[in-house]
């Protein structure tokens, strides 16, 4: 029944569905809260350019970044990124779709996590005479990131999920393996099987294990 | 609480702010500067590309007009076929019997570990394969099953925490006075919580009509994403033009989605005759695996 294993390279796509993953992840986990500093911040033209960039990229289907990324960028305009092979090309370009879009989401959770830091400690730091880096980056961010954990393990298990949109560009990641088997093979519900258990391998524990953390970090008031 | 972060600016602060602020615009001009550049190389800017959408009303009623039907009719039989399977759901994981609760809770959380557009490949083949749908149906049940299938599963989750969140002494005086198990759900809590979980519902719309795009570049589904594609063949590679143009109506429609969200959400909370529980927009953050605001694809 589960035949169809040998010839195809399960474990392969889901390592490149993990590599996407943890790239997109690191990376708009920095966008993202570069973002959600402007839209903090004093500058008022930070702010509105924070606020415009949220407001704009999560209401795009992350569809039509990724395929933007791929027609647009590189075969109209001929970007790249550094690289000759289409297939690491159409990767990296995957990468940097779902950092664009992730971005905006984990910003809205880093946002939330400040939300919960009262009022008193940011009044406090400035009493003390820090400037506004330090009483974000000293005070309220660690404090901010502690509550964020849960809200962020949402994001990143979205992510995880969300990185099936690379199949539209062709990047040879689980779904785009799924939609070849399920083409090419007459065991529907053995392939599904496999590739629903391989996402909850990855999906299930990441929220289980940062759902925990997050209850151990959170800063108790 | 962004007021708090800083000190109300002095002049030195003021002159740092505008320092900072002619940075930042010098960075974004280089940047916007190196994107019409790279626009212009390569003759996407001339104006024929662009042309179809300026002039005449032809690429709206001929491509995005059919494709946005298709959009909205994909996401609205979504919404209303996943509605009522996410209500029962939620509900029956809110039951006092251990048999009903823990396989549903399971089913609820095995669809939500998985992605849309596999659930949407899966559809795609099941049809193929075990029913007569003729083939150029199929896109469209392939694309409304997965969505139904995934949001049924976060909606149940929205039901269930709008109910949560009614005050104890709801359905405490309800039983007091002799109603069932039942009738404290039918008459008392479900009522109360459909308004309290309305914002929730509506922007999780966005994330439908969002996802419907998957069919689009994944299973042929003609919706809005895949008249670019057909735009962009007959109006001669203007695919730059023809996908800014979709992502602009996708803003648009979104952005109302979510602002009417807000709005209601504001309405409620204001509202003095309820008991004052909301689930707003912002809360099915805390729902495991669902990061508010449409992170599903």
């Amino acid at each position: 029944m589960f035949d169809f294993l040998d010839k195809y390279d399960v474990l392969g796509a889901f390592w490149t569905t993990v590599q996407l993953t943890l790239l997109s992840a690191a990376g708009s986990l920095i966008w993202g809260t570069l973002l959600a500093s402007m839209r903090v911040g004093p500058v008022p033209l930070m702010r509105g350019f924070g606020t415009a960039y949220v407001n704009i990229v999560r209401n795009i289907p992350l569809t039509v970044i990724i395929l933007f990324a791929s027609l647009g960028l590189n075969q109209t305009l001929g970007v790249n990124l550094g690289s000759d092979k289409v297939d690491t090309t159409n990767f990296r370009l995957a990468v940097l779709g779902l950092i664009l879009y992730t971005s905006a989401f984990v910003c809205e959770a880093i946002r939330a996590g400040i939300n919960t830091v009262p009022v008193g400690q940011a009044e406090a730091a400035r009493a003390i005479g820090l400037s506004f880096t330090q009483v974000l980056g000293l005070i309220v961010l660690p404090q901010a990131f502690r509550a964020a954990v849960v809200p962020l393990a949402n994001v990143l298990i979205a992510l995880t999920k969300n990185t099936t949109v690379a199949a539209a560009i062709g990047v040879a990641e689980a779904a785009l393996l799924m939609k070849e088997m399920v083409e090419n093979e007459a065991q529907l519900l053995a392939i599904s099987a496999v590739i629903a258990f391989g996402f909850c391998c990855l999906t299930l524990p990441t929220g289980l294990i940062l759902g925990w953390v997050g209850k151990k970090v959170a800063v108790k008031r | 609480m962004s007021s708090v972060l800083y000190d109300a600016q002095g002049p030195r602060g003021k002159r740092r702010n505008v320092l900072y602020t002619a940075v930042f615009l010098v960075a974004f001009a280089a940047v916007l500067f190196w994107v019409f550049q790279a626009l212009d190389d390569k003759g996407q800017l001339e104006w024929v590309l662009w042309k179809p959408f300026f002039s005449g009303t032809e690429a709206y009623s001929t491509y995005i007009w059919p494709g946005l039907q298709n959009t909205l009719k994909a996401a609205a039989l979504a919404m209303v076929i996943a509605l009522p399977l996410g209500a029962t759901l939620g509900i029956a994981r809110l039951s006092d019997h251990l048999w009903i609760r823990v396989p549903v809770g399971m089913i609820v959380e095995f669809f939500r570990a998985i992605p849309v557009l596999v659930l949407m490949i899966f559809g795609l083949a099941l049809f193929a394969q075990y029913t007569d749908v003729s083939s150029d149906d199929r896109p469209f049940y392939a694309v409304v099953t997965g969505l139904v299938l995934y949001n049924a599963s976060v909606l149940a989750e929205i039901v269930r925490a709008g109910i949560l969140a009614l005050p104890k002494g709801q359905s405490e005086a309800a039983m007091a006075i002799g109603l069932r198990k039942n009738q404290v759900m039918r008459l008392i809590l479900l009522p109360q919580s459909v308004t309290a979980m309305l914002p929730a519902i509506v922007s999780q719309l966005v994330v439908i009509v969002k996802d419907t795009a998957l069919g689009g570049a994944v299973l042929t589904y003609p919706e809005l994403l895949a008249s670019a594609n057909t735009m962009s063949g007959y109006y001669g590679a203007n695919i730059i033009a023809s996908l800014t143009i979709v992502a602009v109506i996708f803003v648009i429609i979104n952005f109302s989605l979510t602002s009417f969200a807000s709005w209601l959400e504001g309405r409620l909370r204001r509202r003095k005759k309820s008991t004052g529980a909301v689930l707003g927009v912002d809360d099915t953050v805390n729902i495991p695996g669902h990061a508010g605001t449409g992170t599903s694809a």
